[in-house]
């Protein structure tokens, strides 16, 4: 075989789909969908323009909300035949512009299957449909002493099948894994309106890992009308260690010692010392403000086994330099401790009018070098930043402030934000570790992967979707923009829902 | 313990080239597994050596040629292990032949499996490059999860370079109970357990007993030892039982008769008992089910099937026809396309998995 002739079909560049006559694809539709399940009029698709990147708007051409698993088949054969570009949506929660409408495309809302259909205690599963809460599946388990372990901090809103999309993860993470870790089967449809069934019931499926490659695809693989995740029993009892650090890097030095004496704690969470100052006039958490930094180090299980977690945990603590250590006596006071935590983003809109939340992943050992570098950055771009960090999984949040009414400030922002996913690549780590990619992180990726790679993510692509019709221009950028990224970064990130908690 | 990626390419290229398909082989523990294998043998021991290990970041980076028992020694001596307790099947085994093979051990149902363990693999693809995906990091989202896929495809996706593995601390307490029940009441158990906090960690039915391992923290194993009744089993003896289940050298494995297959069932882990000719050895909390069996292929698939799992020919079995369970023809379609982006000129242990993959 002659390797020169294998093009990529995908991915060279943007592909084009300003012919698509909008009346003709409204009226295919209509044959196929119910009366109220289809939306057009500019008024009707205005609520579908962004989702929590609200910086990226677009309306879609169209809005299709199918009830059953036969109308999405049905609307995506309708797509694929007419090469109309999908973008599936779930609660809309997402923080990279992931459900970022297509100009020329139909958003499909999966709102609607908000149905849980089978929940099995004895075999500690439940299958749900895509647009049920991800914490209404805990609410549904909960009086079997089960429930379902991935929280990503939007989880009252959030929907299961964003969830998939995106391979979210969570405080708990480290100990209970990310979605990949808790998904058993999802039931799907390709854009050619083939149901595809992937993964199993059991523990593992025949076949290459398909299961692996559609959660955390962005929804550009297929379409999942029905998801089967694993119910986890409820640990007995959470309790929460606090430490104060008069150093950053002790600190971070600590979460690594409490790494190697063998400990996996449920969660694990460091903020830097202007991000303690914001929620603590916000919240009044009790944080010791003097410190540093400061440490949440949660353990749960069995009364025993916490008991002795807790002990081992406060002797490295300790061992490490803590300035202050205090243990949650009750439910209340480790709901306290958690309480700043969870309020840094809306802290953070507090005491700054903007604010663009980064997400990347580095190695733990590196952390000293990253804050140092976002101090200099702080320098570099007149601007501040905030720091929270998943510290179990070395999950960075730094949250750069500025005021997007002060001329340029939007820019430097970006360009704070670009240095600090660039560093983060640079360190060995990577641009997104829990939020995803979506539009926001596009030009990113052109810095994470090579040509080779990003041709190969096309190609799997290809091996669902062969015309590139789900998502177009999400998650993987084309080998065009890439040879373009510098020059193309186009905005930042506000938060449109500050009711509900994110960290 | 040398990086042999340029050599492995040239070769890679030329076989692409002139369309020679290639063995990918380790230590040949697991040569006995899939279909066939056919092609030019591909020796991947001299790529050997762990390139980093940072038991503070728990992660692991090994060449696939690594010996898996030098670096489960390695990750010992910090008092940390793979958790999903991967089967070596003789001394040979390698790291890489570990990552494409895919198995897990007695640990699986409640640690997680191998896949779910890899952070990052670095192969060479069928048109000889070397890509990377994934990291050496927890939780990355950036691009299609492709280290994952690579977990289990038996070689026939691309050549394992090197590969990122997530280690956990061992448990500082473990023991293991026996109870004398037959198989409906051990499914039954092992399923309510499961929906407790208990430090479960490994369970294995066979012939009216059951073995339960329990792991974790000292106050945890001994108060649900207390809880869960039982008989103590004696240290060295419930060890050397593990390894038995572990490495397929317990009593129940041993010399499969003239037409007999041991089959590996994949169930829902509350699925009634299967109830099919022949012995079974039942894990991972009724997860995993080994059946030794002269019954027909076809009998076996089609139970296996209506309880809601799948069944592999793992021993025994004509490795000429479909060792793994067929796949619907839309799943089917979509591998097929999947070997064709990885491997076009497909030279990959061609046939190993399925027939054209």
């Amino acid at each position: 075989m002659n390797i020169a002739a294998d093009p990529v079909v995908l991915g060279e560049q943007e592909a084009d789909f300003s012919s698509i006559d909008k009346v003709r694809v409204v009226e295919a539709l209509a044959r196929v969908l119910p009366a109220g399940a289809l939306m057009y009029d500019a008024e009707d698709l205005r609520p579908y323009e962004c989702d929590g990147l609200s910086a990226y708007r677009q309306l879609p051409m169209v809005v299709a909300l199918p009830t059953t698993e036969a109308q999405v088949v049905a609307v995506l054969k309708v797509c694929s035949e007419m090469g109309v570009p999908v973008v599936a949506r779930g609660a809309g929660t997402g923080l990279s512009g992931g459900a970022l409408p297509h100009e020329f495309g139909v958003v499909l809302s999966l709102a609607r299957f908000n149905r849980i259909l089978h929940l099995d205690p004895h075999a500690r599963t439940a299958v749900v449909q895509p647009g049920v809460r991800n914490l209404a599946i805990s609410e549904a388990a909960a009086p079997h002493g089960l429930y379902y372990a991935p929280d990503p901090s939007s989880q009252i809103a959030c929907t299961i099948g964003g969830n998939v999309a995106e391979n979210s993860g969570g405080v708990h993470c480290l100990k209970y894994g990310l979605t990949v870790h808790n998904v058993l089967r999802v039931r799907g449809v390709t854009i050619d309106g083939e149901i595809v069934e992937i993964g199993n019931h059991g523990l593992d499926a025949p076949g290459y890992d398909l299961l692996a490659l559609v959660i955390g695809s962005e929804g550009m693989l297929a379409v999942v009308t029905e998801v089967t995740v694993r119910l986890t029993p409820k640990p007995q009892l959470a309790q929460c260690v606090l430490a104060a650090f008069d150093d950053v890097i002790k600190a971070g030095e600590a979460v690594a010692e409490i790494i190697a004496a063998g400990i996996i704690p449920a969660g694990l969470e460091m903020m830097d010392q202007p991000a303690t100052a914001a929620v603590e006039q916000f919240v009044h958490a009790g944080y010791p403000l003097d410190a540093k930094a400061i440490l949440l180090c949660e353990s749960d299980g069995t009364p025993e086994e916490v008991a002795e977690e807790i002990e081992r945990v406060r002797a490295v603590l300790e061992a490490s330099g803590a300035t202050e250590i205090r243990v949650s006596r009750d439910e209340t006071e480790r709901m306290k401790f958690w309480a700043g935590r969870k309020a840094a983003f809306p802290a953070a809109g507090r005491i700054s009018p903007d604010y663009y939340c980064m997400d990347g992943t580095i190695p733990r050992k590196r952390l000293g070098e990253m804050l140092e570098a976002i101090q200099q950055m702080e320098g570099k771009h007149g601007l501040r930043c905030i720091n929270v960090f998943h510290a179990g999984d070395g999950n960075l949040h730094p949250l750069i402030l500025f005021d997007a009414n002060q001329a340029g400030e939007l820019e430097r922002a970006e360009a704070f934000g670009a240095d600090i996913l660039e560093l983060s690549v640079a360190l060995g780590g990577t641009i997104t570790g829990e939020h995803g990619v979506g539009i926001e992180k596009i030009n990113q990726m052109c810095s994470q992967f090579t040509r080779p790679e990003l041709a190969m993510f096309f190609r799997v692509k290809g091996a669902f979707d062969p015309r590139g019709l789900l998502n177009p221009g999400k998650a993987i950028p084309t080998l065009n923009r890439c040879a373009e990224y510098g020059r193309m970064r186009v905005s930042n990130g506000h938060i449109p829902y500050p009711d509900i908690p994110r960290f | 313990m040398s990086d042999l990626t340029e050599q492995w390419r040239e070769r890679v290229r030329a076989a692409a080239a002139s369309g020679t398909a290639l063995q990918v082989r380790g230590g040949g523990t697991k040569a006995f597994y899939g279909r066939e294998p056919v092609g030019e043998v591909f020796d991947t021991r001299g790529h050997a050596g762990v390139v980093s290990y940072e038991p503070t970041e728990l992660v692991v980076t090994a060449r696939a040629g690594t010996p898996l028992a030098e670096l489960e020694a390695l990750v010992a001596e910090r008092g940390q292990m793979l958790a999903f307790e991967p089967p070596h099947f003789g001394a040979g085994a390698t790291v890489g032949g570990c990552v494409a093979a895919g198995l897990s051990g007695p640990r699986r149902a409640t640690a997680g499996a191998l896949r779910d363990f890899v952070l990052g693999v670095r192969i060479l693809d069928g048109r000889g490059e070397a890509l990377s995906f994934g990291g050496q990091v927890m939780k990355n989202v950036a691009g299609y999860d492709l280290s994952r896929a690579i977990a289990g495809s038996l070689g026939t996706l691309g050549l394992i370079l090197d590969v990122s593995l997530k280690v956990l601390p061992r448990p500082v307490a473990e023991t293991t109970l026996r109870f004398a029940i037959d198989e409906k009441e051990a499914i039954d158990r092992v399923n309510d357990w499961g929906g407790q906090p208990l430090p479960i960690s490994a369970s294995a039915w066979c012939d009216g007993a059951l073995h339960l391992r329990l792991s974790g923290a000292e106050a945890a194993v001994r108060a649900a030892e207390r809880r869960l009744g039982g008989d103590l089993v004696e240290a060295v003896g419930a060890s050397a039982f593990w390894a038995g289940v572990r490495e397929q050298t317990d009593a129940y494995f041993a010399d499969l008769g003239a037409g007999e297959v041991l089959w590996r069932l994949s169930l829902p882990s509350s699925a009634a008992p299967v109830k099919l000719p022949g012995t079974q050895f039942i894990e991972w909390g009724g997860a995993l089910r080994w059946l030794r069996s002269d019954a027909p292929a076809a009998t076996i698939r089609e139970r296996v099937a209506a309880l809601g799992g799948h069944a592999t020919a793992f021993r025994g079995f004509d490795r000429s026809s479909d060792v793994f369970h067929p796949l619907a023809a839309p799943v089917m379609a979509i591998q097929r396309r999947l070997k064709q982006a990885f491997d076009p000129a497909g030279i990959f242990n061609p046939g190993r998995f399925y027939d054209g993959l």
